[in-house]
């Protein structure tokens, strides 16, 4: 077996076992933590396949910016603790079993059948080098690229009014309950400054 | 060097663990680290592909894969915020008010 096999076993093991570790934990946390692992091997593995540039935005936008999303949701939310009572019953064994199914009949396929276990070629150092995505990026596919940036620009939006705090005013120009609390809580803080300020100034 | 059918293997296996776990969880959040999964797996068999054929166009696809896959999760995540909101957790077998 020669050592570019074996190295890709290594990395491949650990992607699946991560995978598994993250499908099956039951703190969200640590699933999050698992995906981090999964994201940072599959981007080694980029980097053995010619993608040096790909492999780098996996390490920081996948593995760093989108999960800390993640994280930052799971302890917001305060959901780590996943419920331990599971409502599928039939549907959990099947769900495993089609899956399973599914991924024989494509191992089978991609091993045996479709003619793909050739070699890949060495990459040649300037393969996917930022300089090639650059350019590429920038002439062939400038439309898609302005066009991604307003669909992020979308989506900042989206998530920007979807978590918004509703100031709803009743009919009978009465506050909602949470403004309520809210200007309660800013006449606490007001008193507590004033009484701070009155010590300073006493002293 | 590998083969390519190695890496697809490997592409294969990671998206139908993420099919399962869309099938067998019930945490909404966990859901959506399945769906970066299956993102993932796809990628690993666009990059193979990328080397395979010589061609750029692959890697192209992966950067605009990712940006897509980072707006989803920014609305996905604003929506399981309100939806934590207004229900209290986020299993999604308890987001069935539509359910007729």
């Amino acid at each position: 077996m020669n050592p570019g096999i074996l190295f890709f076993l290594v990395l491949a093991i650990i992607a699946i076992a991560a995978a598994v570790a993250m499908l099956f934990s039951r703190n969200a946390v640590y699933s999050a933590l698992f995906l981090v692992v999964n994201f940072s091997t599959i981007a080694v593995i980029y980097l053995t396949l010619g993608a040096p540039f790909i492999a780098l935005v996996q390490i920081t936008v996948y593995a760093g910016a989108i999960m800390v999303l993640f994280l930052f949701v799971i302890m917001l939310l305060g959901a780590e603790r996943l419920s331990a009572r599971e409502p599928l019953t039939w549907q959990r064994p099947l769900a495993i079993l089609l899956g399973v199914a599914m991924l024989g009949e494509v191992v089978y396929v991609f091993l045996f059948r479709a003619g793909l276990n050739v070699p890949l070629s060495i990459p040649t150092p300037t393969f996917g080098s930022p300089t090639e995505i650059g350019l590429d990026l920038f002439n062939r596919y400038l439309l898609p690229f302005e066009v991604t940036s307003v669909l992020l620009l979308v989506a900042m939006v989206g998530a920007i009014i979807l978590t918004r705090v509703e100031k709803i005013k009743r009919p009978g120009g009465q506050a909602t309950r949470d403004e309520a609390t809210r200007e309660q809580a800013m006449k606490d803080q007001a008193i507590k400054d004033q009484a701070i300020r009155d010590q300073v100034t006493r002293q | 060097m590998v083969p390519l059918s190695y890496y697809l293997v490997l592409s294969v296996i990671m998206f139908t663990l993420g099919v399962i776990g869309v099938l067998v969880r019930r945490n909404a959040l966990v859901i959506f680290m399945c769906l970066e999964l299956m993102f993932n797996a796809a990628n690993l068999a666009f990059i193979a592909f990328a080397l395979f054929y010589q061609n750029l166009n692959g890697q192209v696809f992966v950067f605009f894969v990712m940006t897509v896959a980072a707006a989803e999760v920014a609305v996905g995540l604003a929506l399981m915020v309100a939806i934590f909101r207004t229900k209290g957790n986020i299993d999604v077998d308890q987001v069935s008010t539509l359910k007729g």
